[in-house]
């Protein structure tokens, strides 16, 4: 039988001087699920997960993988994948030698250097020097480095940034067949309706605190039911069309009509049977977002408009 | 694309694991897989040969040496070494690249999480290090040897070989000497992590102060022979300052500044934040 393959954070504190970036932090990353990691900017995250990854050390508190603290593991690669925010490879190197030298270090063949190049799509790129990368094919390179050893564990720094809609999509897909593989994927972001798409567990923070450890369902359960702005040249017919309880339709008077309480496959349902014409149909999703911004608005460290 | 998404069906699942223990000589290869594939690697290493025997070469055109007691074979063999003064230099930078320039790029995060009990990373660069320089400067320096004994002789200077007195330790010191002051950049470049600071560091130990210090206060100029520059010179008879060391100690003095650097490195690598 193998270890509960699990990150477990216990009163994790990191303080830079007087300013506490990580506070008293206490959570538990379960295997077999995509785990997002949210917050604004500055909430954190990156510094925890740094500790994770046994690069900065706690002030007070402590980090377990699988069990054990990581920088005691015997081969750290085959417990804990990493990629961090900022890029951590050598321009000077190719995909592949930086790779190498990563997969060395835990005797992991070529073989299987050539399937994470595979895996991230650099393969006609794997021999030229990463420095003339762009910030997508760096981040596609940082997560084949953060696979190279099979981890049980994998923790994503902000993958997404500088990713195509392509890119964005594979990194979806690939946390989802991590996770269904039973490893444990603790993904961070700042953008919570990336989590909406990609996550099942949210771990939300603020201000090195922590706000809410929940599942997206709940978080998004408990936000405010988003409208969908529809466009349509009979807004009366499709008003009428759409009444019933629970539900509110607006129009400002042209044709555009703000509508809650349905989604939006149930408007266009409706539009079809009563036969009206529909040109726009578009779910308001900032709603998501100002879910996120409420409750982390308190713990937002810089308020627009206050100086320091 | 989905298809090239999935881990292929062989890896699929948690087992087997591909990735085996940290060994100290897993972490030696994975070094290796830097130094060698970086170009900095061998352009340092190309200039530093070239300095070392084109200086010999221009400095062998000179007056014809004449072996007497009072002028040892050795000491013309030094002054054809005069190149080393500068490709120290380059030798140093070297040294400070493969920490600064890990530091610079961010890199080290990623070896220092594969490698998460961080030491093993320092030997390894030592060791990589060390094994490239100590070789190439040493090819450098016998090749030194015979193109300026070969250029002096046809001019009619006195016949040196490898086996008169004190030839072969001053080309084999001029090696070691390199050696350990790319080990002493190596060390400068971790403690500073950037690479003009370490460069810096570097520069003013080995360049600036041997110039500097005799032309001050006799109390401060007392320590001159104990620079690193100074002490290590013995071994290979350094030309310009006089050496009251003896080889093999002066030598010692340098790899004591090269221990006590190192571990202090070393210190700082497990304590400090990556």
């Amino acid at each position: 039988m193998r270890g509960r393959i699990v990150i477990e954070i216990d009163g994790l504190t990191k303080r830079y001087g007087d300013k506490t970036a990580v506070d008293e932090l206490s959570f538990v990353v379960e295997p077999g699920v995509v785990t997002g990691f949210l917050g604004p900017n500055g909430a954190g995250k990156s510094t925890t997960m740094r500790m994770i990854a046994g690069l900065d050390r706690p002030t007070s508190g402590t980090v377990r993988v699988n069990g054990k603290h990581y920088p005691h593991c015997a081969a750290p690669m085959a417990e804990l994948g990493i990629l961090l925010d900022a890029r951590s490879v050598h321009p000077g190197l190719s995909a592949r030698n930086n790779l190498l030298a990563l997969a060395r270090t835990a005797g992991i063949g070529r073989r299987r250097v050539d399937q994470v190049i595979e895996l991230a799509g650099l393969a006609d790129v794997a021999g030229t020097r990463s420095g003339g990368f762009s910030l997508g094919m760096g981040q596609r390179l940082g997560v084949a480095a953060a696979l190279l050893g099979q981890p049980q564990t994998v923790v994503l720094d902000e993958p997404v940034n500088g990713l195509d809609p392509d890119g964005v999509r594979w990194i979806r897909l690939l946390l989802k067949s991590l996770a269904d593989e039973g490893r444990t994927v603790f993904v961070s972001s700042h953008l919570m309706s990336e989590m909406a798409q990609t996550a099942t567990r949210l771990v939300i923070v603020g201000r090195g605190k922590l706000i809410a450890e929940t599942s997206v369902e709940d978080f998004i359960g408990r936000a405010a039911v988003g409208d969908v702005l529809v466009r349509t040249p009979e807004p009366t017919g499709l008003g009428e069309a759409l009444a019933g309880p629970g539900v509110t339709v607006t129009s400002d008077g042209t044709d555009v009509l703000r509508v809650s309480g349905v989604t939006a496959e149930q408007i266009g349902t409706a539009a079809c049977r009563a036969h009206v014409p529909v040109f726009e149909l578009t779910p308001n999703r900032a709603s998501l977002e100002e879910a996120f911004m409420q409750v982390t608005q308190d713990s937002l460290e810089y308020h627009a408009g206050v100086a320091r | 694309m989905s298809a090239a998404l999935a881990p292929a069906p062989a890896h699929a699942g948690l087992a087997p694991a591909v990735a085996g223990p940290v060994t100290q000589v897993r972490v030696i290869r994975s070094e290796w897989v830097k130094l060698r594939a970086l170009r900095s690697t061998w352009s340092c290493m190309l200039i530093a040969v070239m300095l070392i025997v084109g200086v010999g070469a221009v400095f062998a055109g000179g007056k014809p040496y004449r072996v007497s007691a009072a002028h040892p074979a050795a000491a013309a063999v030094s002054v054809s070494l005069f190149g080393i003064l500068v490709a120290q230099l380059v030798i140093g930078a070297l040294g400070v690249l493969v920490f600064s320039g890990e530091y610079g790029t961010g890199m080290i995060r990623a070896s220092l999480a594969a490698v998460p009990s961080r030491l093993p990373v320092l030997w390894a660069k030592l060791i990589v290090l060390a094994g490239l320089v100590l070789p190439v400067t040493l090819v450098a320096a016998l090749a030194d040897f015979f193109v300026a004994t070969a250029i002096q002789s046809a001019r009619g200077a006195s016949a040196i070989s490898l086996t008169d007195p004190g030839v072969l330790r001053t080309v084999a010191g001029a090696a070691l000497y390199l050696s350990v002051a790319a080990v002493i950049g190596l060390a400068l470049g971790a403690l500073f992590r950037k690479t003009a600071a370490g460069l810096s560091a570097f520069a003013a130990v080995f360049f600036v102060a041997p110039i500097v210090l005799p032309h001050l206060p006799q109390a401060v100029a007392g320590i001159a022979p104990y620079l690193p520059s100074s002490a290590g010179g013995s071994l290979w008879g350094q030309p310009l300052v006089a050496h009251p060391l003896s080889p093999w100690t002066g030598f010692a003095v340098l790899c004591g500044y090269a221990v006590v650097l190192v571990g202090l490195a070393a210190w700082q690598l497990r304590r400090r934040d990556a």
